[in-house]
């Protein structure tokens, strides 16, 4: 269910490696909680993000959350399609639901990231 | 029923809860030089001496005054069907609803409204209303330090200084750096303004017409903070607007504006009426309430609460602004003024302003020892010089019943012999010749 291919946290984002960059998105844990997405703020391109701060928000029917960056990073793309179709995240939380693209990831930060089984531990003692 | 709140018995119950003896016990801990000197109020009065009472006080007010004041706040026509369908009770009686979907009439009512100011502002949206105009620009203010993430503001010296009052104030805690670049020949200092920008620049507002008056086509100032990334915010007189070019013509970020010129009557303090409009992109960052139109699920057409998520109640210290209703007796008001106006109604105002204003104009070029400011095209307020003090003139005139206009030395230290004239579609044209002739002749004794 949770990819194993990446790193989670425990504010329910999720971190892809890809090369240089990766990609940053909410989990489906979280898109099934916030319920039908209505729009999500994505940060400008060049927009400096930095480990646990918010780095743009997301609203569904009768909620607003802040996104949290699980690392420190340059923001180098964001994901155009949401702007038409935010939901999106509901349909394809790890795939064409992604929010951000980022570059100049420090190794070390992704040491204390969750990889998917311990998030999905966290879940089961969350619930 | 008469409302009786507690029994003297409940209220013994209650301090015995609380573990003290008296009322006033509960207040111990207040320091004696903060506590009120004594709570001795006056005896009650019959109705009748109540009302004699205030009849009193009411006659005091110099209300019979033929007025020319203005400084943003103007004496326009209202037609009588504005109060008769205002106070309807459907309408009078009514707060914003807790329930809101369940007050369809006065959703749609504030739909109309938003509709109405969208389109004299040429903005694609705007908002159910804020308190007054210069909250609405204090509004826009932090609309565009969020959006930009910046922190400086650089304030056009013809914006009102009474607005420029209340940002200052509102902001004095926050850290956000304002400059102000004071008006050459009564219009927007263009090269003194663009110097004043830099990177960290959010915002630059602007009024049109200006607090002197001055009619100003900005699009040059648009186009060149655009240029660096920095928001416009321009604060408008709607009834000027009926033949001015709207802010969303020349590409303004936000538009903001007093309202009381649409159908509210002039009060001391208000209550008035500040409208907010913008464009799609910023539009999440409207602070209070937006009505949107949907439809429910038997297809008719139905009026919601849009966007909520921006609002305290959702998103909490997060919130764009801690506006959380609006100004919906007055904002009814200015959408039904509109409404029996019309297009070409409001446009007529506007021109007869003008013409009326140019008249105006004309009679104080005649008088000797008048110089009437005039290097930039004007609205419907000018400035004058007078040799002698503008508020020792303004007093004298009072007393023979005219309120000729507002001395500016108020606002502007070294302005005292400078006096602004308003002239609305009210004033007759006798009306401005006896204000003409008055001025003559205080200035002569």
């Amino acid at each position: 269910m949770t990819p194993a291919d990446r790193l989670y946290t425990k504010t329910h984002e999720w971190l892809k490696i890809e090369g240089e960059t990766a990609l940053i998105g909410i989990t489906d844990h979280a898109q099934e909680a916030l319920g039908d997405i209505t729009f999500v703020e994505r940060p400008p391109v060049g927009r400096k993000v930095e480990k646990g701060k918010a780095f743009g928000s997301i609203e569904s029917v009768k909620a607003a959350s802040d996104l949290f960056a699980p690392v420190s990073g340059e923001v180098v793309q964001t994901n155009a399609e949401l702007e038409k179709t935010p939901g999106l995240i509901n349909e394809d939380p790890y795939g064409r639901g992604w929010i951000i693209r980022v570059k100049g990831i420090e190794a070390d930060e992704l040491a204390s990231l969750l990889d998917a089984a311990a998030y999905e531990e966290g879940l089961t003692e969350e619930s | 029923m008469s409302y009786v709140p507690v029994t003297p018995e409940q209220r013994a119950r209650m301090l015995a809860a609380c573990g003290v003896r008296s009322i006033a016990d509960l207040f111990r801990d207040i320091p004696s030089d903060s506590a009120p000197r004594s709570f001795d109020i006056p005896r009650a009065r019959s109705e009748m001496e109540t009302s004699a009472f205030f009849r009193e006080l009411a006659s005091r007010n110099y209300s019979h005054l033929t007025n020319f004041l203005g400084g943003g706040f103007y004496d326009h026509f209202i037609p009588a069907a504005v109060d008769a369908i205002v106070s309807r009770s459907e309408f009078y009686t009514s707060y914003t609803p807790y329930q809101p979907e369940l007050s369809q009439g006065t959703l749609q009512a504030i739909y109309e409204y938003q509709t109405q100011i969208a389109r004299l502002t040429g903005m694609q949206a705007a908002n159910a209303s804020v308190y007054d105009g210069g909250t609405a620009l204090y509004e826009a203010c932090q609309m565009a330090l969020h959006a930009t993430g910046r922190n400086r503001v650089v304030m056009d010296g013809g914006v009102n200084p009474i607005y420029r009052k209340m940002l200052v104030s509102y902001t004095a805690n926050l850290s956000i750096e304002f400059a102000e670049i004071p008006v050459s020949h009564g219009r927007t200092d263009r090269q003194r303004l663009f110097d004043a920008l830099n990177a960290g620049t959010a915002a630059v507002i602007l009024q049109n017409p200006n607090f002197f008056g001055v009619i100003d086509n900005h699009a040059d100032v648009v186009e060149h903070c655009h240029s660096r990334g920095i928001l416009v915010i321009q604060s408008v007189y709607p009834i000027a607007m009926a033949l001015l070019k709207p802010p969303g013509e020349i590409g303004v970020d936000i538009a903001t504006g007093e309202g009381q010129s649409l159908g509210i009557p002039l009060a001391f303090g208000g209550p008035y009426l500040g409208f907010m409009a913008t464009t799609r992109e910023l539009i999440r960052r409207l602070p209070g309430r937006i009505v949107g139109r949907t439809v429910d699920r038997h297809g008719r057409e139905a009026f919601v609460l849009t966007l909520q998520a921006r609002e305290q109640h959702i998103r909490r210290e997060k919130a764009t602004s801690n506006i959380c209703t609006n100004e919906a007796l007055c904002a009814l008001r200015a959408h039904v003024y509109l409404s029996l106006m019309g297009k070409e109604g409001l446009k007529e105002v506007a021109r007869l302003c003008r013409a009326k204003t140019a008249y105006a104009m004309e009679r104080f070029r005649a008088i000797r020892g008048v110089r009437v400011m005039e290097s930039s095209p004007v609205f419907n307020e000018f400035v004058v010089h007078l040799p002698m003090d503008a508020g020792d003139a303004a007093g004298m005139l009072v007393e023979r019943g005219v309120a000729p206009g507002l001395p500016l030395g108020r606002f502007y230290p070294g302005m005292e012999n400078y006096l602004m004239i308003a002239v609305t579609e009210k004033r007759t044209k006798f009306e401005i010749g006896m204000l003409a002739e008055s001025v003559e002749s205080v200035i002569c004794q």
